[in-house]
């Protein structure tokens, strides 16, 4: 088989998406690890947080990962659409019964759906934080006499009720996001490991279990911080 | 047992189709699927109209040709049975069955339940097979030591009868399990190194090129495949067909 035989080939396309999608589990748990610094309380969170989201905008091993990132969200985002266009073209005449929960999850039937819900969250996510902390003009914090971009106050501001009048639709639309990352994780975690070809008599258990688990604890951990900053402030 | 059919129409693979319904009674528990079939088909003809195409052959669940999708699972409602091997049992008195085609652009109906398959021959002569010498000198198959777990898990993939179940369930039309399957039964065995890179490459090429969708990992196909193919098999190729085309010719 030629070399372009291979992209081209299904197989390669479900190995892009599950590469993908777990390096993009990775960044999940490492975005969060930062996120959590929003519960450290008063100034000394203020500055930790800013610190780190200087460290993280700045230091040039998290640069090469960022677009590490980027790049991955939008192969699994460009790939997911057309390995998604295949599916319906396989099956042009739909069954006028279909009883699909007779023997396969929820989730794994609604990956794009939610994987569509999710991307729905990046942009509007991307927009109120990423864009406003790279391209427009932020509050600073002076930190021994150094401005510092006070992407903290906006974070906290964009949840307060008493600032933002739409906080309370903003928290709603985060936790609606990470509820379907959490479905989407809940099928795609293991599914990435089974894509690869991983899979084991004894270890796979495991790995459907971390995978449900991570499904669980890293949304969940994640839609904490929004309803903390809501229910604290304003 | 009085039933109420809704059993899928099409006259040809260029007719839309429809669900026509019919009302059948003087069915006992002890017919098979296709037994009920036979009593509507007599009905149908003594009525003069025309009877519903489907396949069958065996009715015994090995020969893979039986297939109607029914009540939304391939094969029906039962586990690890082919159409021919359900029984009316299954159901209930005034119960309402809708039987369909497998339904996937690789697999265009014929008539009514009936569906073009040939599209797994087609996998199948890519590479599903092992190049034997017939001269006479053939070596002895059991002179061949092999694990006993890897013969066992090697037949349990040859058990496949290509019903094209796990593409009928499937919600994408992948052939994945059929296809890894069909792999699986020489990729085990020593017989089935020699060509096994290319065996992969070129069936998987193949089933592409058919139109099957991709696989998602649902696992549905796994749970309604008649003869209980699992989805290891599913990894073992992902696995080959990486390496393969990593080293292969």
């Amino acid at each position: 088989m030629s070399s372009s035989g291979i992209l081209k080939s299904s197989i390669a396309k479900k190995y892009a998406m599950a590469l993908t999608g777990l390096f993009l589990c990775l960044f999940l748990v490492g975005h969060l690890l930062g996120n959590l610094q929003l519960f450290i309380p008063g100034e000394e969170g203020q500055t930790a947080f800013n610190e780190y989201a200087l460290f993280m905008t700045t230091f040039p091993a998290v640069k090469v990962l960022s677009y590490l990132t980027y790049a991955s969200v939008l192969f699994h985002l460009v790939d997911g659409v057309v390995l998604t266009m295949q599916n319906h073209k396989a099956r042009p005449v739909r069954y006028a019964v279909e009883k699909g929960s007779a023997n396969s999850g929820w989730s794994s039937r609604n990956m794009a759906v939610l994987g569509t819900i999710v991307l729905v969250f990046i942009v509007t996510h991307m927009q109120n934080f990423w864009w406003k902390m790279h391209f427009s003009d932020m509050p600073t914090q002076v930190v021994d006499g150094v401005a510092l971009k006070d992407l903290h106050t906006v974070v906290l501001d964009y949840f307060n009720p008493a600032v933002n009048s739409m906080a309370a639709a903003a928290v709603a639309l985060y936790v609606l996001g990470m509820a379907a990352l959490g479905f989407h994780l809940w099928h795609g975690f293991a599914s990435g490991f089974q894509s690869l070809g991983v899979r084991h008599e004894t270890y796979t258990r495991w790995i459907e279990m971390v995978g449900k688990a991570f499904a669980v604890v890293v949304p969940l951990a994640f839609a904490s911080i929004p309803l903390y900053l809501f229910m604290t402030q304003g | 047992m009085n039933l109420t059919l809704k059993v899928w129409r099409q006259d040809g693979p260029e007719d839309k189709g429809r669900l026509e319904t019919h009302q059948l009674s003087g069915v006992t528990g002890d017919m098979s699927f296709l037994e009920m079939m036979d009593v509507l088909n007599d009905k149908i003809i003594r009525e003069g109209g025309d009877p519903v195409v489907f396949d069958h052959d065996c009715r015994e669940g090995i020969c893979g040709m039986c297939s109607m999708f029914i009540n939304g699972e391939a094969h029906g409602p039962g586990r690890g049975v082919t159409t021919c091997q359900l029984h009316m049992r299954s159901f209930k008195d005034g119960d309402t069955i809708t039987i369909e085609p497998w339904r996937a652009s690789a697999f265009p109906v014929v008539k009514d339940l009936a569906v073009d398959r040939s599209a797994f021959d087609r996998v199948i002569q890519a590479g599903g097979y092992v190049s034997v010498n017939t001269s006479g000198e053939t070596l002895d198959a059991n002179a061949i030591p092999i694990p006993k777990a890897d013969a066992d898990e090697a037949f349990n993939a040859a058990t496949c009868i290509g019903c094209g179940a796990c593409v009928a369930t499937c919600k994408n039309a992948s052939a994945m399990l059929f296809v890894s399957a069909k792999v699986s039964q020489f990729a085990l065995l020593p017989q089935g190194q020699p060509e096994r890179k290319r065996r992969v490459t070129r069936m998987v090429e193949q089933m592409d090129k058919e139109g099957f969708g991709n696989c998602t990992n649902t696992g549905a196909c796994a749970v309604e495949c008649p003869k209980g193919i699992d989805l290891s098999n599913i990894a073992r190729m992902n696995r080959d067909f990486l390496s393969s085309s990593l080293t292969g010719e």
